[in-house]
């Protein structure tokens, strides 16, 4: 397996994706444009939750479950707050929330449980789960709250000339999209420049030969957790003014799973890459492969986007076990 | 003193190899089957049959089927509930298409159709492991639980998707009441257990292990992959398909497309966490907790005079959840069967301290 093989699944994924839809010639070229808008506007805010797992499998090879959960925390407290303060300052303080909240995970749950399996700190990231789930309601209350952007809900027209009835595009996606790209941006710099983002690459690259040089492990978890903390607070906030914030919030957020497998857990590219795949693949199949489904079988119904990203994930393992950035892994006796 | 074990000599191999090798083991056994059979359903209530003992029951036989897949194979499944939504649908199928049939048989039937499906997305351990393996069985459980919230046939045509059961019949024994229910179940969860007692001490269940505890190594020393994991992967679902049509048909009587979500998937994880994970032993002590839980909370506030409205309960569940499987990994990552070992340890000694 060379190493253009990434690439090549990609492009193998936006093709069928982007030519099964047009052979069947079943829709417009403007609505087909419309669908595609929305998955990848919907794979962004994927590829933000699924930035969390990865950053914090990377940095503590942790395979976070509870990202979800902290997505959903952070919008309620957001949500909450803001009705007391301005908007801004509320995101302020959610910040030292989820800052506050990655320190208490460490002291009380990773700190104890170093050196154990991989499986049982993840089974403890289930806990944390529930956890958070009941105390973000038990705090902020178990509502629909909403978090108003002040960004307009109108969805524009646009490219009337290009296509015929023109494209709906949502200003706000838009803004979201342009937002987490910022985020990413951001993301990359402080890894790749500052000292802070050096040692979090170093401890990524090596637990013990980091902690030889001299680098604070306990320190550089707080960090990757607050920063996770604070990825999950931006998909959160911009999900919440979307959505509503409620519980479901945290059920959406999993569909970050198949995103980080698909993209490969260690991978911030992958995570980037496999979300846009899945929101566009899972967008595609539910307008276009859905009615055929429901068709064929008799189905009482479409909605298989509640597992097509999960199988797609799926079938591309079977590929490629490690995800399509993933370092291969070699098994030693 | 009482529980001791000097002067109980082998002198065979079945001898030594029993499964209570020790004399008080074995009639600390006779008195609970007596308990359990005898003495409970002549004094306790309906109530707590039906919200405490058949739920224990049925849950017990589904964590030990996980618990075999996750404990024994270390194959993490994060979709085990979708397998008792198989079973619970092959069985409801089977009443309804063949109406003739023994329900035993249509038991073992729905646990082998269990077992098939099982199979089928097991086959990905083959090629991925670990927690990719655990997002992966992720795809069993959303996409089984579309597949009945979806295809008509499976609810036979019910108008809101959800199916409903008759009281079970068999060899002219009505099964209604709860007492009858409660016995019906126990007898069949001791043959369940006795059956996954022998399985893990079994050359397979040894596979397991080895595969468990080191895949690579199981394979150079001649352990076949692919036999190892999809056995493990069969009967795991084989357990959770009959415990999920006992569910449906015992314990639910009539039920949506959705009883059978992740959060049934996670329970039945933190089941064999709490309980222990590898230890059959464990399921019981793990479905206990999880089944008793919820019913403590919800009377504590009222009996120490706060009551607090059900929502916030649900929350506080929640969250006590959540903290007790941090605390359970972080002291006692091999649950409460192995404070039970503990404690049997400390027996054998008392009350003297060496």
């Amino acid at each position: 397996m060379n190493k253009n093989t990434p690439f090549i699944a990609v492009c193998v994924a936006l093709l069928v994706g982007l030519v099964l839809p047009l052979a069947t010639g079943a829709s417009a070229p403007g609505f087909y444009v419309e669908v595609l808008l929305g998955g990848l506007m919907a794979g962004v805010l994927y590829s933000l939750v699924a930035l969390g797992f990865a950053l914090i499998f990377k940095a503590s090879g942790v395979f976070n479950f509870a990202q979800g959960a902290m997505v959903l925390f952070a919008a309620l407290a957001v949500a909450r707050l803001a009705e007391r303060m301005p908007l801004w300052a509320a995101i302020l303080v959610g910040i030292v929330i989820m800052t506050l909240l990655a320190w208490f995970i460490e002291r009380l749950v990773l700190r104890p449980l170093v050196n154990q399996d991989p499986i049982a700190l993840f089974m403890a990231t289930l806990g944390v789960t529930f956890f958070l789930d009941g105390f973000g309601q038990t705090v902020w209350g178990s509502d629909i709250y909403k978090i108003e952007l002040g960004m307009t809900k109108e969805p524009v027209l646009v490219l009337q000339n290009l296509f015929q009835g023109g494209i709906l595009v949502n200003g706000e996606d838009f803004v979201a999209a342009i937002v987490a790209a910022a985020l990413v941006g951001g993301l990359a710099l402080f890894f790749q420049y500052t000292p802070t983002g050096r040692a979090l690459r170093a401890v990524a690259d090596d637990h013990q030969a980091a902690q030889s040089i001299g680098i604070p492990l306990n320190r550089m978890w707080v960090i990757v957790w607050a920063v996770a903390g604070v990825v999950a607070l931006v998909a959160g906030v911009i999900w919440g003014s979307k959505l509503g914030v409620q519980f479901s919030l945290s059920q959406v957020a999993l569909k970050a799973l198949p995103v980080v497998i698909l993209g490969g857990f260690t991978s911030v590219t992958g995570a980037i890459v496999g979300g846009l795949i899945i929101g566009v693949g899972e967008k595609m199949a539910e307008v276009f492969l859905g009615p055929v489904l429901v068709k064929a079988f008799d189905l009482a119904g479409g909605g298989i986007e509640n597992w097509f990203a999960y199988v797609l994930a799926l079938v591309f393992l079977l590929v490629r076990p490690q995800g399509l950035f993933g370092e291969k892994h070699i098994d030693r006796v | 003193m009482i529980y001791r074990e000097n002067g109980q000599f082998k002198s065979s191999y079945a001898a030594d190899q029993q499964m209570l090798p020790i004399g008080q083991d074995r009639v600390f056994m006779v008195a609970l089957l007596v308990f359990v059979f005898a003495v409970l359903p002549a004094v306790l209530g309906d109530y707590v049959f039906l919200s405490l003992l058949i739920p224990f029951l049925i849950l017990t036989i589904a964590a030990i089927g996980l618990n075999l897949l996750v404990g024994y194979c270390g194959q993490i499944s994060l979709g085990h509930a979708a397998f008792m939504a198989v079973g619970a649908y092959a069985a409801y199928n089977l009443v309804l298409r063949v109406p003739q049939l023994n329900f035993l048989l249509v038991l073992v039937l729905a646990g082998l159709v269990a077992a098939a499906v099982g199979l089928v997305f097991g086959i990905p351990s083959l090629r991925i492991k670990g927690l990719y393996l655990g997002v992966a069985t992720l795809a069993a459980q959303f996409f089984i639980d579309w597949v009945f919230a979806r295809v008509k046939w499976f609810t036979n045509y019910a108008h809101s998707g959800s199916v409903q059961t008759a009281p079970i019949e068999m060899f002219g024994w009505t099964i209604d009441s709860p007492v009858e229910k409660y016995v019906f179940l126990l007898s069949l969860l001791i043959v369940f257990t006795l059956i996954a007692k022998n399985l893990v001490r079994s050359h397979i269940g040894r596979e397991w292990m080895a595969m468990r505890d080191m895949d690579v190594a199981a394979e150079v020393i001649g352990i076949r992959p692919v036999y190892a994991k999809l056995t493990a992967f069969a009967v795991s679902s084989f357990y959770c398909g009959i415990a999920g049509a006992l569910w449906g048909f015992m314990h639910l009587g009539a039920w949506e497309p959705l009883a059978f979500n992740l959060t049934l998937s996670l329970n039945l994880l933190f089941m064999i966490i709490i309980g222990g994970m590898g230890s059959v032993l464990g399921c019981y002590f793990g479905a206990a907790f999880i089944v008793v839980l919820p019913i403590v909370l919800n009377q504590v506030p009222a009996w120490i005079g706060f009551p607090i409205s059900t929502a916030m309960a649900s929350h506080l569940e929640f969250m006590i959840f959540g903290a007790l499987i941090v605390f359970f990994l972080v002291v006692e990552p091999n649950g409460l069967a192995r404070l039970w070992a503990i404690g049997k340890e400390k027996l054998r000694l008392w009350p003297f301290p060496h």
